[in-house]
């Protein structure tokens, strides 16, 4: 147990480094937004691993959560005038509620009727945005205004740079707690064993709904900020596609990893800036890559990483 | 006394009938056996007691309580735990945590608390873990204590079922056919751990095949054919009664 402590802070100690000297290594406003863009997509992600990779269940509808957080906080502060803070804290309570509505009767399905359930719920949410357009703008989209706290106001991705940092580091500190307490153990359970998992006293449906609530408000809180920080929102953000996305990030970092989560939107997001120099084969690249790493790493980066390095260093113990 | 009563219990599934009226008790602290042929209905009736199935008709009283339509997490909050006989292992978790989750209902399972860590959650899972390594011992299997589930043999994982069930501190332990599928050392020592069981005070209900174990073992007998209830007694008034050997061995004449 003592072990686990202090792997476990020693994770959260090094990821506060990376997150602290990340910027000596940054050059320009391009690079400090794509470290902003990671950050976003690392919290969603592992809001999302939470659901997927511990307990077991899926949703493709995670970006209809964003969705509704980023244009509930537009609304209200660019036509409404609310401070963003209230209204990022009204979104999330709002969104945590409609996802606590839905999860019950959603989560009663399984597997692939699951997928299409959630599926059905994010093209839901997408078609409202589109078609709401005098309150949303339509397909146009709408313009937000800056985020600010009192009279501090973030513009430049440097400076969002370190309130991201900040809420990715929190995030990974909340999402480490949870799956190393009893009620962890319970949502890994659900994926385990459902049956056994109740037969012991565990309340599948309590758990299912719970992670599914948690997993949204996180979608939630950064849909909130990042309407701000694009000053821009469009229902795009909100679509199919935005889903599937992080769902595949989830997978590649490797399911039931917390740092998996955010490897794998680390790479995800930056690699398609990377192989833009490739041009025409962009692409092709990007899916012969992603191939090879399921191939070769099928239990995801971090876990398969994991197994090589003790396998490795259990071998160097061995000769005892 | 008695610690389950089953009432005039039957199951159906699209016209048969898996469990036809059946009626017994369970008293507190025996070892009660429950055997028949395949298809008698053994594991149906453990899924109706346990509330994994809901019966069609009739009742169960759990400590005189009517428990019928409960879920199983229920009922596990009033002591009735149970393991499967097709294994129903947590194979994404280590062997302890198999048991930690079987802490389950004894833990601090708050939202806030677990998402925050307050310090009650680390010493909760300190006390559970020292507790749940106790009980791997108890059941025999000190030495897989490190393990992944997914990498341990069949017959371990079997008293791994057993141990996560007792860490809920069940009154009535169910296990279905906790000898299937192992060699005779192994039924051995299984027999051994459900004696130990019972003489802790946990009352146990078992379905099982292996007549030996079951023969030596047992206080009481409930024997199936069809749903139905054939007979029921001490283990030596069901190995006299012709139907018992009529429906294992066929009729004869």
């Amino acid at each position: 147990m003592r072990s686990v402590l202090s792997s476990r802070w020693a994770g959260l100690l090094l990821l506060a480094v990376v997150i602290a000297l990340l910027p000596l290594a940054l050059k320009n406003n391009f690079q400090f937004d794509i470290a902003v863009r990671i950050g976003f997509n690392a919290i969603v992600v592992i809001g999302l691993n939470l659901l997927i990779g511990y307990a077991g269940q899926i949703s493709l509808g995670h970006a209809g959560f964003l969705g509704l957080a980023a244009y509930f906080s537009a609304i209200t502060v660019t036509r409404y005038g609310w401070p963003p803070l209230v209204s990022l804290l009204a979104a999330a309570a709002l969104v945590g509620l409609l996802a606590f509505i839905i999860a019950r009767p959603v989560l009663r399905l399984k597997g692939h009727y699951l997928a299409m359930a959630t599926l059905g719920l994010g093209i839901i949410i997408s078609i409202v945005l589109n078609q709401e357009a005098g309150l949303t703008g339509g397909p146009d989209g709408m313009a937000v205004d800056a985020f600010t706290i009192g009279s501090f106001k973030l513009v430049k991705a440097r400076e969002w740079y370190w309130l991201v940092g900040a809420l990715l580091w929190l995030a990974v500190w909340l999402s480490l707690n949870l799956i190393d307490s009893p009620v962890g153990r319970a949502l890994r359970a659900v994926h385990g064993s459902e049956v056994a998992a109740e037969v012991v006293g565990v309340d599948t449906t309590r758990y299912k709904v719970m992670v599914f609530v948690i997993s949204a408000v996180f979608a939630s809180v950064v849909g909130s900020l990042q309407a701000h920080y694009v000053a821009f929102i469009s229902p795009q953000q909100a679509g199919f596609f935005q889903s599937v996305e992080w769902v595949i990030m989830v997978v590649l970092g490797g399911m039931a990893s917390t740092y998996g989560a955010v490897i794998g939107a680390a790479i995800l997001t930056a690699l398609p800036q990377v192989l833009t120099a490739l041009e025409d084969y962009e692409h092709m690249i990007f899916g012969l890559i992603m191939m090879l790493v399921m191939i070769l790493l099928p239990k995801g980066i971090v876990p398969s990483l994991g197994a090589l390095l003790r396998r490795v260093s259990s071998k160097a113990e061995g000769g005892k | 006394m008695t610690l389950l009563n089953v009432e005039n219990l039957s199951k159906e599934f699209g016209g048969v009938h898996a469990i036809s009226d059946l009626t017994f008790t369970i008293n507190p602290g025996t070892i009660h056996s429950i055997i028949g042929p395949n298809g008698a209905g053994k594991t149906t009736l453990f899924n109706l007691i346990t509330g994994v199935y809901t019966p069609s008709t009739g009742r169960v009283l759990f400590k005189d309580q009517p428990v019928t339509g409960l879920r199983p997490n229920e009922l596990a909050a009033r002591g009735m735990s149970r393991t499967f006989q097709n294994l129903q292992i947590f194979m994404n978790m280590t062997a302890l945590e198999n048991v930690l989750v079987g802490r389950h209902l004894h833990l601090n399972t708050g939202i806030l608390p677990s998402l925050f860590r307050w310090p009650s959650i680390g010493r909760g899972d300190r006390a559970a873990a020292a507790l749940a390594k106790d009980l791997m011992a108890f059941v025999g299997l000190e030495k897989y204590i490190g393990w992944d589930a997914d990498a341990m043999p069949y017959g371990a994982l079997k008293r791994l079922e057993i141990a996560r069930a007792l860490a809920a501190e069940p009154k009535l332990l169910l296990l279905d056919e906790p000898a299937a599928g192992l060699n005779a050392t192994e039924s051995r020592e299984i027999d051994e751990v459900i004696k130990k069981v019972a003489a802790q005070g946990v009352t146990v209900v078992l379905v099982e095949h292996d007549m030996k174990m079951v023969m030596e073992i047992s206080d009481h007998i409930l024997v199936l054919d069809y749903g139905r209830k054939l007979t029921e007694g001490t283990p030596a008034e069901v190995r006299q009664n012709p139907d018992v050997i009529a429906a294992y061995l066929g009729q004869v004449g």
